[in-house]
């Protein structure tokens, strides 16, 4: 009898141990669920494409690369100090949003075009821009279309399913009244060989998808890209609604990429920056500041980003313009430099 | 009464208990599920209802029975989607019986060379996984197919091109009453089918029901079209020019390369697995009773209709129902090669405009059943009647 008043007591004391704890830690710093999951599983959980080059695309050893990967990259940096701490999952647009919200990855960067409905309705919050896009058509060379307007009733159009591009098209063919056969794929790569067998006269998707997706196709020369855009596709990495912390950890791994770039610190030059006379470049690299505290995080957080991810600029520069997908930056440039790149400051 | 007494001696209670304990915890884990389900959506600030069905669906769909563009519902999606997908399983089953029992009566054959062409078939189709058939009958097709201005022309009527299988379009006039004269050609078929049995068995006379059916189905529309008003006209495909190098039909049907492919792949992996239950079902009935009908005086095509065909359809009739309902569960295949159907129109491209993925996924699965309790119905019924009926 004596002993099981002893086990309750017990008990008791430690649960008023724990609630205790519990109550110490939140008055110190802010709780992240996913944080704590993310640090204690040792990797990011990642939701990438099943292939696009540029954004996220696996070498023949299973090895991501791309301006998306990167964000993940990034996250994995910051949050564990180790970028190549990430698990990868390859998610088709059906499936991305539902792996997101139902746990299965933590930081969906796959492409993913930000609208109000997806924003608000469905428990997702976008983060960010770390690609500006629009929607554009592809057509053969020898067709001798040369702009949207020489498309005429009776054109079929392959594309993906499940995306903004879909709905695109559809406002856009209504606006011009033309007639048209849609041909939506659940996969990128079926797109590119029916359009390249002939079974459409026109593939339309996001300009830089076209881009990268020619080069699949059997003779890329042959084919070309309109130059119209119907539609603003901002693309940028998405988390759950809910946990706020792990937002901002997101939000702002992406922005130090953007920001490292506006001030010239790169993957070679960070660590010797630490003692710059520039305050808005020393708080960038860790050397100012405890902007890491806000979620939780050590105060090298943004160095190891640039460290081993890069500036925006390298990443960009690596992925898109050296392989030859978009050599020209348009939109994707910094304000500074003319483009639409603006970040709020960290500090 | 007294309680116990009842428990422990009424059989019939014992029995029921666990039962009912067992259908208690099925419901528990189901709530469970739900409940939980239900906090972690509210928790991630995701709503449930089925609210969005009446929503404008705001895409479009290549191919419809009914009519529809992205300013109707999304309901009306699901119901395209649905449409769909039993046309193209209507079609495949249809294709799977006629190859299936074609191939299974041929691997019976005596001819080595049939025969064995039928084996290596079955053995070859069978046995590669289906979503690469549907691919390779897909792709195949496209690269074999020709562009529209080079046509594979039907004597001017119908054209196959990579673009689809462009047919004439029908033009009626008064619809309704051709229906109707059909539907009245149906019943009168069925009632002189029924007064020929009377005959055949009170009397012994043998009318002869095939030949007379078919007048009475050719006969009956053909007078609604001389007396009634209906007449019926063809729009045929025309060639137009889209650009410089590419072409189309217009003004006619056209039959999409992904409903052809993903019905011929349906119909060449099913008819594999009915061919084998069309061989077990003849060569389940034994020897003797041919011999024995022979004996009688029947002839081969007697033998067969009355005492061989009888007997097998019921081994066959069983296992092909699986097989038709297999057919339709894969026709959801047909999303990879763009076929809109139920799974790529609304699990898919509604799923992911909407983002609803509980209440989506659960009207697919819903539907899928039904059909397929449909189907099982159906064809429990057709084996009823073919079952021994023991007087």
């Amino acid at each position: 009898m004596k002993s099981i008043k002893t086990w309750i007591l017990v008990g008791f004391a430690s649960l008023l141990l724990v609630a205790c704890g519990q109550g110490g830690g939140g008055a110190g710093s802010k709780k992240s669920k996913t944080l704590d999951n993310t640090k204690k599983a040792g990797f990011v959980k990642c939701g990438v494409s099943q292939g696009l080059p540029g954004f996220s695309n696996a070498d023949a050893s299973g090895n991501w690369s791309g301006i998306d990967v990167d964000v993940c990259r990034a996250v994995a940096a910051a949050v564990l100090g180790d970028a190549d701490k990430v698990k990868y999952t390859p998610l088709s647009a059906a499936e991305r949003f539902t792996a997101l919200t139902s746990g299965e990855i933590d930081v969906l960067a796959r492409n993913t075009t930000w609208t109000l409905s997806r924003d608000a309705d469905i428990g997702l919050t976008f983060v960010g821009v770390n690609f500006y896009d629009g929607q554009g058509f592809m057509v053969r060379k020898n067709s001798g279309i040369n702009s949207v307007n020489d498309f005429k009733d009776g054109i079929s159009a392959c594309t993906n399913t499940g995306t903004t591009t879909e709905l695109n098209m559809r406002d856009f063919f209504n606006s011009k009244n033309i007639k048209y056969e849609p041909i939506a794929f659940e996969k990128a790569d079926e797109v590119v060989q029916a359009y390249d067998a002939g079974r459409c006269d026109t593939y339309t998707t996001d300009k830089s998808g076209l881009a990268a997706q020619r080069t699949k196709l059997s003779a890329p020369d042959d084919h070309k890209v309109l130059p119209e855009t119907i539609s603003k596709e901002p693309l940028g990495p998405v988390v759950r609604q809910g946990d706020s912390v792990w937002e901002d950890i997101v939000r702002w791994s992406l922005n130090t990429m953007i920001e490292a770039e506006e001030y010239g610190v790169n993957s070679s030059n960070a660590s010797s920056l630490k003692d710059s006379d520039n305050p808005a470049i020393k708080r960038l690299v860790g050397a100012e500041g405890e902007l890491g505290a806000a979620f939780g995080l050590d105060n090298d957080w943004s160095l190891r980003i640039i460290e081993q991810v890069g500036n925006y600029g390298e990443s960009y520069k690596k992925h898109i313009a050296d392989t030859g997908i978009l050599p020209n930056r348009g939109p994707n440039e910094l304000w500074t430099k003319g483009g639409i790149l603006y970040v709020p400051p960290a500090r | 009464m007294n309680l116990k007494k009842i428990n422990i001696e009424n059989k019939k209670i014992r029995d029921l208990i666990p039962q009912v304990l067992t259908v208690l915890a099925l419901i528990s884990v189901i709530f469970y599920f739900a409940t939980n389900a239900q906090i972690n959506m509210g928790n991630r600030g995701i709503s449930f209802g089925f609210g969005f069905l009446s929503q404008e669906a705001s895409f479009d769909i290549a191919f419809s029975l009914i009519e529809f563009d992205g300013s109707y519902s999304y309901g009306r999606a699901f119901l395209v989607g649905l449409l769909n997908t039993i046309l193209v399983s209507i079609i495949g089953i249809f294709l799977a019986t006629i190859l299936g029992v074609i191939v299974g009566v041929a691997r019976l054959s005596n001819n080595y060379l049939i025969a064995k062409t039928a084996e290596w078939y079955v053995e070859i189709f069978r046995n590669i996984p289906l979503i690469l058939q549907i691919f390779f009958w897909y792709f195949a097709a496209l690269r074999a197919l020709p562009s529209p201005e080079n046509a594979i022309n039907f004597y001017d009527v119908s054209y196959l091109t990579i673009k689809g299988w462009y047919i004439p379009k029908f033009v009626w006039i008064n619809f309704d009453i051709f229906c109707y004269s059909i539907i009245i050609a149906l019943i009168s078929i069925y009632f002189f089918n029924r007064y020929a049995k009377k005959q055949r068995e009170e009397y012994g006379k043998i009318l002869p029901t095939f030949t007379l059916s078919l007048g009475i189905l050719i006969s009956i529309p053909l007078l609604s079209f001389l007396l009634l008003g209906v007449s019926l006209s063809f729009n045929y495909p025309e060639l137009k020019q889209l650009s410089e190098t590419s072409y189309t039909y217009e003004k006619g049907v056209s039959i999409i390369p992904e409903l052809i492919a993903l019905a011929l792949a349906l119909s060449m992996y099913t008819a594999t697995f009915i061919a084998e239950n069309v061989r077990a079902g003849v060569i389940g009935v034994s020897k003797g009773q041919k011999e024995a009908a022979a004996s009688i005086g029947l002839n081969k095509s007697q033998i067969l209709k009355l005492v061989v065909m009888p007997q097998a359809l019921r081994i066959i009739i069983p296992p092909t129902t699986n097989q038709y309902l297999n057919l339709t569960k894969n026709s959801s295949l047909a999303a990879a090669i763009a076929y809109p159907d139920m799974v790529l129109v609304f699990a898919k491209t509604a799923l992911m405009q909407t983002g609803r993925a509980i209440e989506i996924i659960s009207i697919t699965m819903l539907t899928y059943l039904s059909l397929s309790i449909s189907i099982s119905i159906l064809m429990n019924w057709y084996n009823k009647k073919m079952a021994i009926k023991e007087k």
